[in-house]
């Protein structure tokens, strides 16, 4: 308990940052299970593709430590549009692969997260065994760097060296742990704005309370359906990046764990709901760094289940409810 | 007249499907039939059937495996298939069995298998009721993130906890209690034509760390046990209460079925045999650690069940089979295993939406949505 | 003929929800299907507009085969529908709610949608009065104004209306059928689905009777209303 009060903002911050990503992450979650009612289970490798996107326009631009200021923030631009592009595209050839054939033949929800799971496998096992699939269209050679050691840890050059701005309570706030809170939260607003305003992001909240009376309006659902795993694959793409440059480390099994976190987040704030997911995300990395900080960090995870059952055992459909879902009881 | 009848009857079984055409038997030879089929199963690992047997790995030590698998695709279509509770986290009940063997024979008391197998699945079973108890009353897809995240507690909780040798594990679990009455040996294909090679034997039954053989022998009795009491359960008050609460969890509760402590049964029933699978496990490998016990190991388990058709038990077996097998069959494409398998998840998912054996109930279920879709259609415009 | 209907066969998995029934709707009419409960009225509309494949049979609208056409797409050529019960999107506004009805125009841009909204304000005044009020907060009978609103907020050529009156007060059902009325004189054409025969039928032009997926009578509202064997079955003595 001593250590949680002597460094409780060194806690907040860590607990914020990583929070940003879990809520990027479960918004994703949230949304596609808005419209499909469905566990979109793929969508940690939709992320994991993200970091990758993230990592290889860097390699790309010879990014490196102690770059100029202007040469910084190409890259960080540059990985934003690399990750966020590689990621809604995996999501939306998901949606295309995984998901459109099963609800043409109107399968049942369990057989949906096997077509999940079985995607998750392939994408994550595709990325695994990269130097192979290079291999198989003869560019293992120009791709050297990027896919070698297919299967181990591959990291970010630190092109931003974190810098103290300044400090709370001791801690010391770098210019990384700025750029995500703030950039996620930028993002966070945009894509409120995105749903509450435009015309799709209406048609998307159409479809979620009742897909009958949108198509009575001219909503078109499979096309709704697409944008709305292209949003979540790029805001997944965005959280990929804060993660690459908080964590500075992927492999292709790097999504697991962390969509769990991230569903776990969406499921706390309430699934089906943007907001939700916001708080959930923000709530879970908070409450598993103070808890690792009172009972061990080897704890972090079960704290964070722990967290899980507790609420849902006082509000059964999460802190906020499902708002953009619909009161169907 | 006999003949005359056979005749007409046989005419008549060519229309038939294999199912009706097998009930149609006489009794005996139903019982005859099964009981090659059972002493088939028994001797598989000795009969080295070449195709079918694994190479890179020890046969009976696969066969061992499939059969573990099918022990817990049966638990967990009890929750899964009949009561419809969508669990991720079935391997938490898993390593409980497998732990609690562990800890009861090895690592705090020396406890005998008899008696600490009983105890691994009351354990197992008690952790059910207190995971289901506050989390059954929470929706479906709640329910599945609730499991995943009581399998990862229980995993971590290995991995953190001395008491239960945190990373390393448990190792030096003693093996049960064998009697060993005689000696099979198994068949040699190696010149083409199957040559009984008495050489390679194994005892029945004799639990030793080279040859697995008996450890199949065992789950396989340990299955035969479980199916029967499936059979009984299914079809009795019980069976139908979990079908009712599947079907329309309020329509249920309105015709007083107390669906709160049917699905709590269901839940513990699950983790109960979850429990014996685990504890098996432990005894045949003697070893344990937490690494065995990994979250993806329940996603297979459910794809197990789903695959072969959640809700129908020889479905679910089958399913099993396909997942604990064919990985294993297949070693020589070792690293795309796993891509493989997803691959196979995806176009099965595509191509048998129902899973490979559909339960019986979904056509039946198929009708009544529709006759219900018609009767909604109608209310809702009263 | 604004809208035909040819041989319809509908199915619910194997069962027939409508059989064999042909109609027609011509431009400026009010025309009703009755029948009670389960007789498949709710399934033709849904057919019409295209929320249920059909089996057989062929649906035209204004001159053209929409029998296969996606549900979606139907707004886009003039057929509205305001579906029975709740059929709001609960979350959002009464505001978003009428604006959702404007998704499909091609001239949702326009000042023309302005003015439908003024015409919807004015047909239905709650409605203005509860315009930032969430959808799911109102009672039965403004959702079910709400939904009407909507529809028209398509600028349909064929207003398709499901159980208007449904669950609503005696003296709110009368309302409702003067604002169909209303909406119909100033040139919207009306296909009306209704429990309520009596009111139904001396409003509409013309209408079918469906008795468990078939059409079985047809005529003018007046002959409808006059005949004794519908009488005796669908108008009670509550005339």
């Amino acid at each position: 308990m001593q250590n949680l009060i002597d460094n409780f903002f060194s806690y907040t911050i860590t607990g914020l940052t990583i929070g940003a990503v879990y809520a990027l992450v479960a918004l994703g979650y949230t949304l596609v299970y808005g419209v499909l009612r469905l566990i979109n289970f793929a969508h940690s490798e939709v992320f994991m593709y993200g970091t990758f996107g993230a990592l290889w326009v860097v390699m790309l631009l010879g990014g490196k430590p102690g770059g100029s200021v202007g040469q910084v923030i190409f890259w960080v631009v540059m990985m934003f549009v690399a990750a966020m592009a590689m990621s809604g595209l995996i999501a939306v050839i998901l949606e295309r692969v995984a998901y459109r054939p099963l609800r043409k033949r109107n399968a049942p929800p369990l057989i949906a997260l096997i077509s999940a799971i079985g995607a998750s496998f392939v994408l994550a096992e595709l990325m695994g065994l990269r130097s192979r699939v290079a291999g198989w269209v003869g560019l293992d050679d120009t791709l050297r760097e990027y896919v070698r050691n297919s299967r181990n840890n591959a990291g970010l050059p630190s092109i931003i060296s974190p810098q103290p701005i300044f400090s709370v309570g001791g801690y010391n706030v770098t210019n990384v742990d700025l750029i995500v809170i703030i950039g996620a939260i930028a993002i966070m607003v945009v894509l409120d704005q995105f749903v509450k305003r435009s015309r799709l992001g209406r048609g998307i909240r159409a479809v979620a309370m009742d897909p009958e009376a949108a198509a009575l309006m001219g909503v078109n659902r499979d096309r709704v359906i697409q944008v709305t795993f292209l949003v979540g694959g790029v805001m997944a793409g965005a959280a990929a990046v804060f993660y690459m440059l908080k964590i500075g480390i992927t492999r292709y099994d790097a999504g697991f764990i962390l969509g769990v976190k991230a569903f776990t987040a969406a499921v706390l704030g309430g699934i089906g709901n943007l907001r939700g997911a916001l708080l959930g995300g923000f709530i879970l990395g908070l409450a598993e760094n103070y808890g690792s900080a009172v009972v061990g960090s080897q704890w972090k995870d079960v704290v964070a289940f722990v967290l899980l059952v507790l609420i849902l055992l006082v509000r059964p459909t999460g802190l906020l409810g499902e708002s953009l879902g619909k009161a169907r009881a | 007249m006999s003949t005359s009848t056979g005749t007409a009857a046989s005419t008549k079984q060519r229309r038939l499907g294999f199912k009706e055409r097998v009930n149609n038997l006489p009794r005996a030879v139903k019982i005859l039939l099964w009981v090659v089929f059972a002493v088939f199963l028994f001797m598989l690992p000795l009969l080295n059937i070449p195709f079918i047997t694994t190479e890179g790995s020890d046969f009976g030590g696969v066969l061992f495996t499939v059969a573990t698998y099918v022990l817990v695709a049966l638990g967990l279509n009890i929750v899964v298939g009949y009561a419809g509770l969508l669990d991720l986290g079935y391997v938490g009940f898993y390593a409980i069995g497998a732990y609690t063997v562990g800890v009861l024979s090895a690592e705090h008391a020396k406890l005998s298998w008899v008696v600490v197998v009983p105890i691994a699945i009351v354990v197992a079973m008690v952790s059910g009721v207190v995971l289901g108890a506050p989390t059954l009353r929470v929706r479906g897809d709640y329910l599945a993130i609730v499991t995943l995240g009581f399998g990862e507690i229980v995993r971590l909780t290995l991995v953190n906890s001395e008491w239960l040798g945190a990373s390393r594990g448990i190792s030096d679990i003693p093996k049960p209690p064998g009697v060993e009455l005689f000696e099979v040996p198994s068949i040699d294909w190696s010149s083409g034509a199957p040559v009984v090679d008495l050489d390679t034997t194994s005892t029945f039954l004799k639990f030793g760390i080279t040859d697995f053989v008996p450890y199949y022998w065992l789950a396989l009795g340990v299955i035969a046990l479980v199916l029967l009491f499936d059979i009984l359960v299914k079809s009795s008050r019980v069976g139908r209460a979990w079908e009712a609460t599947r079907e329309d969890e309020d329509a249920a509760e309105l015709m007083g079925v107390p669906t709160f402590r049917f699905k709590l049964l269901a839940f513990a029933l699950g983790a109960a045999i979850g429990g014996l699978s685990g504890a098996l496990f432990a005894t045949k490998a003697g070893f344990i650690n937490p690494q065995s016990f990994e979250l993806l190991l329940s996603i297979l388990f459910i794809a197990a069940v789903v695959v072969g058709g959640a809700g129908n038990r020889w479905g679910v077996i089958v399913g099993a089979i396909v997942v604990a097998y064919f990985p294993e069959r297949f070693r020589e494409f070792a690293d795309f295993r796993v891509l493989v398998f997803g691959l196979a998840l995806m176009l099965l998912a595509i191509f048998r939406p129902q899973g490979l054996l559909p339960p019986r109930r979904t056509v039946r279920a198929k009708r009544a949505d529709a006759r219900q879709a018609v009767l909604e259609e109608g209310e809702a415009s009263a | 003929m604004l809208l035909e209907v040819n041989g319809l066969c509908v199915n619910y998995g194997r069962i027939e929800a409508i059989r064999d029934i042909s109609f027609t709707v011509d431009e400026g009419e009010i025309v009703t299907l009755i029948g009670a409960n389960g007789a498949g009225k709710t399934t033709t509309m849904k057919t019409v507009s295209g929320l249920r494949p059909v089996r057989a049979g062929s649906i035209m609208f204004n001159g053209k085969d929409i029998t296969h056409t996606p549900s979606h797409e139907r707004p886009v050529l003039g057929i509205s529908q305001s579906p029975e019960g709740r059929g709001c999107f609960v979350g959002m506004t009464v505001m978003e709610n009428l604006e959702m009805g404007t998704y499909a125009r091609p001239d949702r841009k326009t000042k023309a949608v302005k003015d439908d909204l003024a015409r919807v304000f004015e047909l239905f005044p709650r409605l203005k009065e509860r315009s930032n009020q969430a959808a799911g907060s109102m009672s039965g009978g403004e959702q079910q104004m709400l939904a009407m609103g909507r529809a028209l907020m398509a600028k349909p050529k064929l207003l398709l209306l499901d159980e208007p009156s449904m669950g609503l007060a005696p003296k709110l059902i009368q309302q409702i059928f003067d604002i169909v009325t209303e909406i119909n004189s100033q040139g919207t054409t009306v296909l009306l689905v209704e429990q309520n025969a009596a009111q139904a039928l001396k409003r509409s032009h013309r209408a079918y009777i469906l008795e468990t997926g078939e059409i079985v009578r047809e005529g003018t509202g007046k002959e409808l209303a006059a005949d004794p064997a519908v009488k005796a079955a669908y108008l009670g003595g509550d005339v």
